[in-house]
């Protein structure tokens, strides 16, 4: 039971990184139907940006850690979201008329670029960041096995609630969410009520990659450590919650996340380690086969 | 405000290599029911479209309260006051119909009129209210028109565009929609461009009229000119006059 629990833990942290990363596929691909498979390279550029800048901060004698944090946050989303902007300007919008494929094939060309460019700039070691949020809480003991809760699993989970909920708001609640999801559903109509289509676009990668970039930075405290290779499988995970949780949708995108990480988790607990990706792809195909638009995904036809 | 509200001067655009019109000119002005005719592909809602640069004229220009539009993106042409309702109504069907109403105000782009224009869409399509946080998806094709126009409206267009707003619809509520179009171009002095298949209704509406036949407009005149004149009748009205009297259906 403790031994659950604790992989219970576990899971729902890594879950919640998945999830912000998800969010950025899943709200592309609503607004123009393609995946975004620079994405994942994007998680890892934010993660690179938030070591530099806390390295840098640190350097500059900012050393009360909340502090540091949160500017680090700040930074990070911030840069981050400009390369999501120019991602989307350079490689996406000259081919917005072209056939469907090819934006496809230049994601994964930038998919490919940013990893090199990344790999040349920093070096293909890993990095590694000392431990900063560090300590947590025991919260019961049993069979001699203590479950802990750590400061740093506590930190992922509520600054991924805060901002699911603030994006929740500013997609339900906000002319620019009103915008946002007209653009998904009928562009040409809302480009004739008035919405500049373009720039919601670009607002969506935007959005998109700040998320990543938080992801990236908790990732970084999490594990301590990043290389310029760790976008591709966390991308590929992150896109596999999106498609689980139904492409597209918002909450499926975050419950697919969750999802994806505790069976992860699980499988690594309770059964090797080698296969945990095997499983969570094979629990994928399962599912697509009963619900063949994800769990939360909505059917392709709709009344006319 | 110049003499002429809209002015098309000899627009030519295609689609692909498939050219659709041939240098259609005409214009409206302030205050005027302008309808425009013609049977199945002649280009109606191709120029419609036109108007927007959606596809964009490859010859002539549109010119728009004397400004040129021609090559403005498209929503920038929609934030000058040319609101369209359009062909198949287009109701974002995922959100609600107020949503759908917001976002008809972006054009208006003030949130002081906002309440105002909402109590005015209300009053004149009541239903509309009673269904305000309904997914628009899930409203009847009627009520679907209705919420189309009421989301134009909110716009507060100078120039609106209805493209087929009878299309589909059952007499009564066609009765009730052009009673709308014409109170509010005598009230509020609403200038309006209208597609329109069922010509006996458009040119009853308008003042003036235009045929479009493959691309070209072969006649233009006064709504009742056109109304009188035999090849009209005999391409779009054979028995619609009389049908319409009895019960307003379609040619």
């Amino acid at each position: 039971m403790a031994y659950f629990v604790q992989q219970l833990i576990n899971g729902i942290a890594l879950g919640s990184i998945y999830g912000l990363i998800a969010i950025g596929y899943t709200m592309v691909y609503g607004i123009i139907g393609m995946i975004n498979f620079a994405h994942g390279d994007i998680f890892m550029v934010g993660a690179f940006i938030a070591l530099i800048v806390f390295l840098a901060l640190m350097s500059l004698g900012v050393t009360m850690i909340p502090l540091a944090l949160l500017l680090v946050l700040l930074i990070a989303m911030l840069l981050t979201a400009v390369w999501g902007w120019t991602v989307e300007r350079i490689a996406y919008r000259p081919l917005r008329e072209s056939f469907r494929l090819a934006p496809l094939i230049t994601a994964i060309g930038m998919s490919i670029v940013l990893q090199n460019f990344i790999q040349v700039a920093q070096g293909a070691r890993v990095k590694p960041l000392q431990p900063v949020v560090t300590g947590g809480y025991v919260l019961f003991e049993q069979d001699g096995f203590s479950v802990n809760l750590s400061n740093i699993q506590i930190l992922i989970v509520v600054t991924t609630l805060i901002l699911m909920s603030v994006f929740w708001l500013i997609i339900t609640r906000t002319a620019l969410g009103r915008a946002q999801r007209a653009c998904e559903q009928d562009r040409l109509m809302a480009a004739l009520s008035g919405v500049n289509v373009d720039r919601t676009i670009s607002l969506t990668f935007v959005l998109g990659a700040s998320l990543a970039a938080v992801a990236g930075l908790l990732y970084l405290l999490y594990y301590g450590v990043i290389d310029f290779y760790i976008g591709f499988v966390a991308g590929i995970k992150a896109f596999t919650a999106a498609v689980f949780g139904g492409i597209g949708s918002l909450p499926g995108a975050m419950l697919g996340g969750l999802v994806i990480g505790l069976i992860e988790t699980f499988w690594s607990a309770y059964f090797t380690i080698e296969y945990k990706d095997v499983a969570a792809f094979s629990i994928l195909a399962i599912v697509l086969i009963f619900f063949p638009t994800g769990l939360l995904g909505r059917p392709e036809v709709e009344k006319v | 405000m110049s003499e002429k509200l809209l002015e098309i001067k000899k627009v030519t655009c295609c689609y692909g290599v498939l050219p659709i019109l041939h240098g259609v000119s005409l214009d409206i002005r302030p205050g005027e029911i302008v309808a425009l005719i013609g049977g199945n592909g002649a280009g109606k809602t191709t120029l419609m479209m036109t108007i927007f640069g959606r596809p964009r004229a490859k010859e002539g220009h549109i010119l728009f309260d004397g400004e040129d539009v021609t090559q403005l993106p498209t929503h920038k042409i929609a934030r000058l006051g040319i609101v369209q309702a359009p062909e198949g109504r287009r109701i974002f069907s995922r959100m609600t119909v107020l949503e759908n109403l917001q976002m008809g105000a972006i054009i208006s782009d003030d949130p002081a009129y906002f309440a105002k224009d909402l109590e005015h869409v209300y009053t004149l399509f009541p239903l509309l209210k009673a269904r305000r946080y309904q997914r628009g998806g899930t409203l009847s094709g009627g009520e679907q028109q209705m919420l189309a126009i009421a989301r134009a409206l909110m716009g507060r267009p100078k120039l609106l565009l209805l493209d087929e707003p009878s299309l589909g619809l059952a007499p009564l509520i066609v009765k009730q929609i052009f009673a709308a179009i014409r109170a509010l171009n005598a009230d509020y002095g609403l200038t309006v461009f209208l597609v329109e298949q069922s010509a006996y209704h458009a040119l009853r509406l308008a003042h003036r009229g235009y045929v479009m036949v493959n691309g070209r407009i072969t006649m233009s005149g006064s709504g009742a000119e056109l109304l009188g004149s035999p090849e009209v009748q005999a391409a779009y009205l054979e028995g619609g006059a009389q049908s319409a009297g009895q019960q307003g259906a379609r040619p």
